[in-house]
């Protein structure tokens, strides 16, 4: 188990290096000069070449590529993201204001898609082939498919303009207004929620199909447990392993959902910020949230890993 | 997804041998909702070829004096702030999608189906490598990974399917990996090589066409998923860019009539989840009837 733990790192860290690599060489493959991307539009005209050889040099753009990986990283590592290059503000400290908004938006979303999407696709499993199964297969089926940012206007003009129960858009701090918060909060995380919700429980309802068959379940069943004790104990722990892959695999679809969603509520997330950034061509940010949601990405996925160990003890690493 | 098909007791008595063919087609069709999506992509199909027949107005034309119309008679949908008849938009916004997803999964296919046959055939440092990039492109939200390409190559669709296209590429090599690694343990290929055949006409004629089954059903998922990918690019106005229209761009664009107009974001919206879901359903009922634990029982 340790030799398993101690490889999925070593793993982990390859991908971690590659990843940021990708996303150095990205910034650097840009069609142009980087230096003039710190400069106006105007003041390029005026610049001698000996003046862009000395910013050059201030910015370490004379070095070779790999020194230049190096100063990068380095500063990365030290919580240096780089500068804005349209508000020349430093990028670390706008990311560390809005990445609690999505994280929270993102933790609740992930939550309810565990506890919503597993036991329905438990319930499927056991009552196969009634009218309970067949609707939640289907909204299951619809849930995987709908555009969310789509979901979200529907929900907006039922709830918010028709009905007028929730606030149309906008995000306030639970430790401010915590039932504001929690009003505006119900339909962007609904519509984080609903495509993972749905994964779970198809994937809970076909795992669950599938283990229902095992000879150990006969032999529960012949022993005279009662179904309860079946599907908690015998059957949901074996169900359950491709459901965490899924479930892991949940963080990447709630993250770029983020995107969508943040843009449809009006919430100054990290996933609006990446809107912003990209229409303002602000590289820095770009290159730093893809940097910030890839290591995210890397550390559930060792996280799904580590506990496949755990759930099944019969995952023999080799 | 109900992974079984009805295993009826008095097929697998009285049919010893069926053919392969006559299999697949009644298992994929057994199913009603694989039928309803197939019905709907041909519907889609249609209103993408024939729209310059089917839409009743031309989709980019401006009439100040008509804009933002409830539905009524001249325009079923009604029609958006420049007068832009919704109906006609959303026929030609068909285009756009089928098109878009079309080129990204065969484009995406092939690169990444290449890669994975590559990596899993040749296996050892090749392997590695191949799997460490996918890996390191996977760590990426595929809508995120699409903005950042989209965001260095600018909007445009073009630009649109560069980066679907190599977003894609990661899954497909993984898959087609694993399933070389499977093949390739077989007899056939051992027969091959001892015929003399070289590495190029393996991969490319013996393992390939074996590992095909479980790719046609991702390619056909990974249209819908790049249709909802382009939707949500578009929508937000980083993808295809106006006066083109896309049904992303129609559902932005109908945000701010929402409370008169709802139907500017719901109608296109629609579209893009039944084309979707027809896609998913279709996948599905190939992956049942590919399934190769069913053969020669239904």
């Amino acid at each position: 188990m340790t030799t398993y733990i101690i490889r999925r790192l070593i793993l982990a860290a390859i991908v971690l290096f590659l990843v940021s690599v990708f996303v150095f060489l990205a910034m650097r493959l840009l069609p142009g000069d980087p230096v003039l991307m710190y400069m106006s539009a105007s003041s390029v005209q005026e610049i001698t070449e000996e003046q862009l050889n000395l910013v050059r040099h201030q910015f370490g753009l004379d070095k070779t590529l790999p020194m230049q990986y190096l100063d990068w990283i380095t500063g990365v590592f030290r919580g240096d993201l780089g500068t804005s290059i349209l508000n020349r503000s430093p990028v670390m400290q706008e990311i560390l204001r809005r990445l609690p908004i999505t994280v929270h938006l993102g933790i609740l979303a992930f939550i309810i898609a565990t506890i919503v999407g597993i036991p329905a696709g438990v319930l499927c499993a056991v009552r196969r082939g009634s009218w309970l199964d067949n609707l939640v297969t289907t909204l299951a089926n619809i849930g995987i498919t709908v555009p969310v940012f789509w979901l979200g206007i529907l929900l907006i003009y039922l709830f918010a303009l028709y009905f007028k129960w929730l606030p149309v858009m906008g995000y306030t701090s639970p430790f401010e207004n915590f039932w504001l918060s929690t009003k505006q909060l119900i339909m962007p995380v609904f519509c984080l929620a609903v495509g993972p919700i749905a994964g779970n429980a198809r994937q809970t309802r076909s795992s669950m199909l599938e283990v229902i068959r095992k000879d150990y379940i006969r032999t529960a069943w012949s022993k005279g447990l009662r179904e309860r004790a079946i599907i908690m104990k015998h059957a949901l722990k074996n169900g359950l392993m491709p459901v965490v892959t899924l479930s892991g695999m949940g963080v990447g679809t709630i993250l770029g959902g983020a995107v969508l969603i943040e843009q449809v509520f009006n919430i100054p997330g990290i996933g609006r910020l990446t809107v912003t950034s990209v229409m303002n061509q602000d590289y820095p940010y770009v290159q730093a949230i893809a940097l910030i949601m890839a290591i995210s990405i890397v550390f559930s996925n060792l996280l799904v890993d580590i506990s496949y160990g755990w759930l099944d003890p019969r995952v023999h690493y080799d | 997804m109900s992974g079984e098909a009805t295993l009826r007791p008095d097929i697998i008595e009285n049919t010893p041998r069926v053919s392969e063919f006559r299999r697949f087609f009644r298992v994929f069709f057994n199913r009603g909702v694989v039928v309803f999506g197939m019905f709907i992509i041909l519907l889609f199909v249609i209103a993408a070829v024939f729209a310059p027949w089917l839409a009743p107005y031309n989709p980019d034309k401006i009439d100040m004096n008509n804009a933002l119309l409830q539905p009524g008679k001249a325009h079923w949908l009604g029609t958006d702030s420049l007068g832009r008849d919704t109906l006609s938009r959303t026929i030609y916004g068909t285009r756009v999608s089928l098109i878009i997803g079309l080129v990204v999964v065969v484009l995406g296919s092939i690169v990444g189906m290449a890669l994975g046959l590559i990596a899993g055939y040749f296996g050892g440092w090749t392997h590695a490598v191949v799997m460490r990039l996918v890996d390191m492109l996977m760590a990426f939200p595929m809508l995120i990974l699409a903005l950042l390409i989209v965001s260095l190559l600018g909007g445009g669709i073009e630009n649109v399917i560069m980066a679907l296209a190599f977003a894609m590429v990661p899954a497909y090599a993984r898959l087609m990996c694993g399933q070389v690694m499977t093949v390739k343990e077989n007899d056939y290929i051992l027969a091959g090589r001892s015929m003399g055949a070289n590495h190029m006409r393996i991969m490319l004629r013996h393992l390939a066409p074996n590992c095909f089954p479980p790719l046609i059903v991702m390619m056909t998922m990974m249209l819908g998923t790049t249709i909802l990918a382009e939707a949500g690019l578009s929508f937000l106005g980083i993808g295809v860019q106006p006066p083109i229209a896309t049904w992303g761009n129609m559902v932005n664009d109908g945000r701010q009539y929402l409370l008169s107009n709802p139907i500017l974001s719901f109608a296109p919206g629609l579209a893009i989840m039944l084309v979707v879901y027809a896609f998913n359903m279709v996948g599905d009922g190939l992956r049942d009837a590919l399934d190769p634990q069913l053969r020669g029982v239904i």
